[in-house]
């Protein structure tokens, strides 16, 4: 991230950020960020939403309007702010327990709505924060604090689920292929319903530590080595769906123009 | 000028919302409040609103602060379970100073409880419904008509301290239907709009304790988080700014008390006795005075359950020498204790208590009293 980015877009004052040493959430947020910069979006009217969480904390260090909310309520609030104010381009960002456990409802729901957000999740399979619970997307077997002899439960594909609940771009990407995962926000940026992004990002520290997964740089090596463009073996990155269906605000627009002045 | 129209109390509430300016909705059905979504979804694309059916009551709560934060009154309506639901984010809008409205048609609980019934147990909820230390305004209307007029006086508290405002409806008032004069002029307040971005603070300490909001999307970029928040909206744990910060969110409200509260004080005979009561269970009471089925006995209705009139209800009680007071509600007892608190042993307070799904008869009140008179 170059010192032209930060003046443009962080605030300053709100630096340095939180996040451990070999985190990956602030090479995810120089990805939002050097897609924002690289898009057309109007810089004024620029909404990041977020939850609660290691990852819900980026909301607080762009200089947009910005809402820290509640634990898996993001995609909620950001409903509100882009329904009253549809020139919004409103960006969620959230983990994957704030996103898919606690706020999971709200996700599906706005998949079904097509209703313009950009959400990107910053999925680290554990719940960070709170000192490394399993979340929805933890890898059956892996070990955790509420799973010390691993992981019985089986685990969500964050795009599978966004796709089939009728989200019309889904992608995803790692923060270490960083200009595919620009690249992947970019086109949610551009896609004009909702929009979902999986950022696969590690966390060193309370996932990390658990499994055995080494320093930063092995875990790094280890999330390059278990994606794939094209290998079905593998995790597949890229974009998984990217259709162009009615927009819920513009369909709610029509309505209003259709009834408007019409009170007594 | 001024209008004259049968309306139910829903109705009611729908229409003093709009008349306040109300601009955006978000809900999710439940009797016995449904009948104001559903009018909403179809007044508010007529006057340029915004409607939306949540999946839930909590997401229904945050869209309507997510709304608000753009400059639109927003507003959400439920009942019991649907209430307990939009506790948390209440919390938040609390804490971020975000006006809204919540309405709260009360019903039969705990649980599903007793979903057509009339009832009048969420009283200490609507105070202390969500965790943490926090400012609320409660209003507990008695008419219909009231009701109408109240849904814009809550709209003008949220704007004017910028706090959630909860309408506390019972079930029989909010399905009757009465004549509501509609008056012409009626003040509406809007929140106060910072003049300029220079040196925008978004949560700094005004004289009157209410900081300036500006729109999301106005080029004002600022944060706004549920954490313990500085004046430029970022967190921090200081104890001082904390302190600071909660000790603001609480005197913005009792500084201006006696500004807010609202209540009738009906026959208060000297050295007699003081029925108080709110809803339904008020207009019951009502007719229990103007009757005169209890002799010597005067009415103290709360408008305001909180704020609650407390200074004006201490004044009433000494300057005419009250010797008892009979707190009369559909629940258990739950203002009951607030009155105790309220009066300490200055004198005695006996509640009298319905909670079996059905309204007070007058019956019911005066045989209380007259047990205890004796
Ligand atoms: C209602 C509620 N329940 C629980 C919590 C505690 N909590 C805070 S963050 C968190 C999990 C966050 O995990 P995730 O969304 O994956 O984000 P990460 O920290 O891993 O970035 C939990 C359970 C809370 N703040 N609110
Ligand atoms: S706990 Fe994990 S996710 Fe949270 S900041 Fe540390 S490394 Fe990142």
């Amino acid at each position: 991230m170059n010192r032209e980015m930060i003046e443009k877009y962080f605030r300053k004052e709100q630096l340095p950020h939180i996040w451990c040493p070999g985190c990956g959430n602030g090479i995810a947020l120089a990805a939002i960020v050097d897609a924002i910069d690289s898009s057309d979006l109007d810089k004024e009217k620029i909404c990041i939403v977020s939850g609660i969480g290691c990852s819900s904390r980026a909301s607080g260090y762009l200089n947009f309007d910005s809402i820290h909310t509640t634990h898996g309520r993001a995609i909620a609030f950001a409903t509100g702010v882009k329904m009253a104010n549809p020139e919004m381009n409103v960006i969620v960002i959230t983990g994957d327990g704030d996103c898919t456990a606690i706020g999971g409802n709200h996700l599906i729901h706005a998949c079904r709505r097509n209703i313009d957000l950009n959400v990107i999740v910053f999925n680290n399979n554990i719940y960070g924060m709170t000192g490394g619970q399993y979340s929805p997307t933890t890898p059956k077997s892996a070990k955790t604090a509420t799973s010390r002899h691993g992981t019985v439960e089986r685990q969500f594909d964050i795009c599978d689920l966004s796709r089939s609940a009728g989200a019309t771009y889904v992608a995803r990407s790692t923060v270490y292929h960083y200009r595919h995962l620009t690249d992947m926000i970019k086109g949610a940026f551009k896609n004009k319903g909702f929009s979902i992004v999986e950022a696969l990002t590690p966390c060193p520290v309370q996932y990390g530590r658990r499994n055995k997964l080494g320093n930063p740089p092995d875990i790094m090596k280890e999330l390059k080595e278990s994606v794939s463009l094209t290998d079905s073996s593998k995790i597949k990155i890229g974009v998984f769906k990217n259709e162009s269906e009615p927009e819920y605000t513009s369909e709610y627009h029509k309505l209003v123009e259709a009834e408007v002045g019409k009170y007594e | 000028m001024s209008k004259r129209l049968l309306m139910q109390g829903n109705t009611a509430c729908v229409e003093g919302a709009l008349r306040a300016g109300m601009r955006f909705f978000a809900g999710y059905p439940i009797t016995p409040s449904t009948e104001i979504a559903e009018l909403l979804s179809i007044k508010l694309p007529k006057v340029n609103g915004k409607f939306i059916q949540m999946e839930d009551e909590i997401s229904s709560m945050a869209a309507i602060i997510g709304a608000s934060l753009c400059g639109l009154k927003s507003m959400t309506a439920t009942s019991g379970p649907g209430f307990s639901l939009k506790q948390e984010n209440i919390g938040y809008a609390a804490m971020t100073e975000v006006p809204c409205v919540i309405v709260n048609v009360m019903r039969g609980g705990p649980s599903t409880g007793l979903p057509t019934c009339v009832s009048q147990s969420d009283v200490m909820q609507s105070r202390w419904g969500t965790h943490g230390d926090h400012p609320i305004i409660v209003i507990a209307p008695v008419t219909v008509k009231d009701i109408y007029y109240m849904t814009i006086k809550a709209f003008n508290y949220a704007e004017a301290f910028r706090v959630p405002v909860v309408l506390l409806l019972d079930e029989v008032i909010a399905h009757m239907r009465e004549c509501v004069e509609l008056d012409e002029e009626i003040q509406i307040v809007n929140r106060k709009r910072p003049a300029t971005k220079e040196s925008y603070l978004p949560y700094r300490n005004e004289d009157d304790g209410v900081p300036h909001m500006a729109d999301f999307g106005m080029g004002y970029k600022y944060h706004v988080t549920g954490l313990v928040h500085n004046e430029k909206g970022y967190p921090t744990s200081n104890p001082d700014i904390t302190e600071k910060l909660i000790t603001r969110l609480h005197k913005k409200i009792e500084d201006k008390a006696s500004e807010i509260v609202l209540f009738d004080a009906l026959n208060i005979t000297n050295g007699g006795d003081l029925l108080i009561s709110y809803g339904s269970s008020a207009r019951v009471c009502k007719e229990i005075i103007f009757n005169e089925k209890v002799r010597g006995i005067g009415l103290f209705i709360p408008y305001t359950l909180w704020p609650f009139p407390e200074e004006q209800l201490i004044k009433l009680i000494k300057d005419n020498n009250i010797r008892r007071i009979f707190v009369a509600e559909l629940n258990t007892g739950q203002l009951l204790l607030e009155i105790r608190r309220i009066v300490g042993n200055t004198c005695r307070v006996i509640g009298i208590n319905k909670y079996n799904g059905e309204l007070f008869t007058p019956e019911d009140i005066t045989k209380k009293i007259e047990e205890a008179i004796e």
